[in-house]
């Protein structure tokens, strides 16, 4: 966590969701350009409480519950980030995302380049995703990757609370619209944030663990699986290095080309679907990259290519696990051992 | 009731707006000119009519038939003519064509070329104003076409239940491309819909140009003084097809296109200005042959001038620093 824009700064615990809050609240009191609508966020204070206590404390014109009307949410976030505001909208699922398709990907990601530079779009839009029992098709899916083909957009996924802390103050401050993927199933992790003005920058990955027998690329919720494995494999004596994104848009290509040049093996490993995801962006620029400095092919580990389903078995069939993790690292063994 | 300063400088405005749409054609027919136009022959009063009610802090935001609003609202001549001709020194440096452009510092929030886009953009551009408490009103032009996308329903009904300052006119030509309004819409006039999101609805005569900008200083007083938006439904009709290549017949027959003709807005404050004795025939020539002499030299300049370099193509994908909004 190198990437403070304070030395050592004192830190506090708490989950995902109050260091979203946190970011939301101090960006709302340091710039009055900042203002929060979509779902129930003002009232209820968020689906999940990220916006709890932010109305009361920043007012109605500040924190605006909506209709249920995705798409116009956020294309009217685009005309007042163009009109001087730096929105900040809810969208309760990832899943609801397509629904506003048209504003995302052709006038927010779009408006900056195809106005020669004349016009920014500095906008958050916030969601919640990861598949999981009981979310089903059209609560729980994993559909970031088909965001990256959308040149303008910037895209993060934080890991751990203080990223999601410093990604977020900087994708407020950035003059281009962001969006961001939050993981169900980090909300509820506790983690120590650092207090004060704590900026993560967009576009750097994080090497969460160092190793020298194979680099693991991955993201999100899937970064717990990972390391999960990588402690399986400790005492097997095989030394696993987690390079975690943090940012799918842009990609921080530096970060993982150095690893697996170093480890010389690569598993990247996604949430999403296999078939033109975030995964088959990865494996192809590690190969692309350092094709004669691999002992081994680069393997995909990502979701079945099905909808995400409702019932907890099926849902356990689509999404990689620990064990997959750990067998496709033993086949890139040779012999039972990296070598 | 306007001066006849203003209401002549509304039909050199008009004859502008037309001249402009003539040039294009021109320049598409000798492949002078990248991509498709969409003539906005017929239509000019709107543009003319709802921008002279605007002040230059308000804002506009437009569609794909949008060259008519740009000039209304002021745009440089020459830099909407090199955008249209895909040059560097276009409004948008060649990046997004006539369907494509941008710049605050006329109160221009842009246009694009889907139906109905940029319903929601000026609705936000109303709901920053409200926010920052500015008086800025915010015009929202769109086709009849776009009536009937899901997103400026969206946009509409939150414009009515946050009382925002914006202008919604829709300009009813009656076509969507080729498919007619009463085959798209089982309404007889589109402005009922302002009654469902809670603001007022009015139709009316778009190719009278002192009608519209009445009906807009009206909306836009109302606007400013905090109530809320307005749908103004302007009646009128292209005369060109929908695109440069289309005929425009096919799904409309000649006399249709004719009698809309004979309605034509600049005729029509032309022999209203001669009749009444503020205007004469040898200066009404006198001033369309300046407005087209104007363009010609504005054509040849943008003609003559560079096209973007190759080695430019990722540059602005990401914004690096904010803009200040002039």
């Amino acid at each position: 966590m190198a990437d403070s824009a304070n030395a050592t700064p004192a830190t506090k615990e708490m989950r995902m969701q109050e260091a979203l809050r946190e970011a939301l609240r101090s960006e709302m009191a340091r710039d009055p350009r900042v203002f929060v609508m979509g779902e129930d966020v003002a009232l209820f204070g968020g689906a999940y409480g990220v916006t709890r206590g932010l109305m009361q404390e920043f007012g109605e014109k500040r924190v605006l519950d909506t209709p249920i009307s995705e798409a116009a949410l956020v294309g009217l976030a685009v005309g007042a980030a163009i009109n001087g505001m730096r929105p900040v909208v809810e969208i309760q699922f990832a899943d609801l995302l397509p629904l506003a398709m048209d504003q995302l990907a052709s006038h927010a990601a779009r408006y900056h380049y195809m106005t020669g530079g004349r016009v920014n779009v500095p906008m958050l839009i916030r969601t919640k995703f990861a598949t999981r029992a009981g979310g089903g098709p059209s609560h729980s899916s994993c559909n970031h990757g088909a965001f990256i083909h959308f040149p303008g957009l910037k895209i993060i996924m934080p890991t751990t609370p203080a990223d999601a802390k410093g990604l977020v103050l900087s994708a407020i401050r950035d003059p281009n619209p962001v969006l961001c993927f939050e993981s169900h199933h980090l909300y509820g992790i506790r983690g120590p944030v650092p207090e004060g003005d704590y900026t993560v920058p967009i576009g750097k990955a994080a090497v969460r663990r160092a190793g020298k027998d194979l680099t693991i690329v991955t993201c999100g919720g899937m970064v717990l699986k990972a390391d999960a494995a990588a402690e399986l494999l400790k005492p097997k004596g095989i030394d696993i290095e987690i390079v975690d994104l943090r940012s799918l848009a842009p990609l921080d290509k530096e970060t993982i080309l150095n690893s697996v040049a170093k480890t010389k093996r690569a598993i990247v490993l996604d949430e999403g679907p296999m078939i033109g995801g975030i995964s088959a962006e990865l494996a192809a620029l590690i190969q692309e990259n350092l094709f004669s400095d691999l002992k081994g092919p680069v393997v995909r580990i990502a979701a079945q290519p099905i909808p995400p389903p409702h019932s907890p078995p099926l849902v356990d069939a689509m999404i990689p696990d620990v064990d997959q993790v750990v067998d496709a690292v033993m086949r890139l063994a040779e012999g039972g051992r990296l070598l | 009731m306007l001066d006849t300063a203003k209401r002549r400088a509304m039909l050199r405005q008009m004859i502008l707006v037309r001249a402009f749409e003539e040039k294009l054609e021109e320049l598409y027919q000798r492949k002078a000119m990248f991509g498709s136009t969409h003539s906005y022959r017929g239509q000019e009063a709107i543009a003319v009519g709802v921008c002279s009610a605007l002040q230059s802090t308000d804002l506009i935001a437009s569609y794909h038939r949008g060259t008519g609003h740009l000039i209304a609202k002021g745009a440089d001549l020459y830099m909407l003519l090199c955008e249209c001709m895909g040059r560097e020194e276009g409004y948008s440096k060649g990046r997004g064509g006539k369907m494509h452009m941008g710049d605050m510092s006329f109160g221009f929030i842009g246009n694009t070329g889907t139906v109905g886009g940029t319903v929601p953009t000026a609705t936000g551009a109303a709901l920053s104003a409200k926010v920052r408490g500015s008086k800025e009103v915010v015009v929202s032009f769109f086709g009849d076409g776009a009536a009937n996308q899901g997103v400026v329903h969206e946009s509409m009904n939150l414009a009515g239940v946050w009382k925002l300052p914006v202008i919604y006119v829709c300009e009813n030509n009656q076509y969507a491309m080729t498919v007619s309004l009463e085959k798209s819409v089982a309404v007889k006039q589109l402005s009922v819909r302002g009654a469902a999101y809670g603001f007022e609805g009015k139709t009316i005569d778009g190719n009278d140009v002192e009608a519209v900008h009445e009906a807009t200083e009206q909306a836009v007083a109302k606007g400013r003084s905090g109530g809320g938006a307005t749908f103004l439904e302007c009646i009128t009709y292209r005369w060109d097809g929908h695109f440069g290549g289309d005929p425009g017949t096919g799904y409309r027959t000649k006399e249709e296109v004719e009698s809309w003709k004979q309605k034509c807005p600049i005729k029509r404050l032309k022999e209203k200005l001669i009749a009444e004795g503020h205007l004469t025939e040898e200066e009404f020539q006198k001033t369309s042959d300046a407005v087209y002499a104007e363009l010609d030299a504005v054509a040849k300049r943008a003609e003559a001038a560079p096209l973007p370099k190759k080695a430019v193509v990722l540059d602005a994908v990401y914004a690096t620093s904010e803009v200040s909004h002039g």
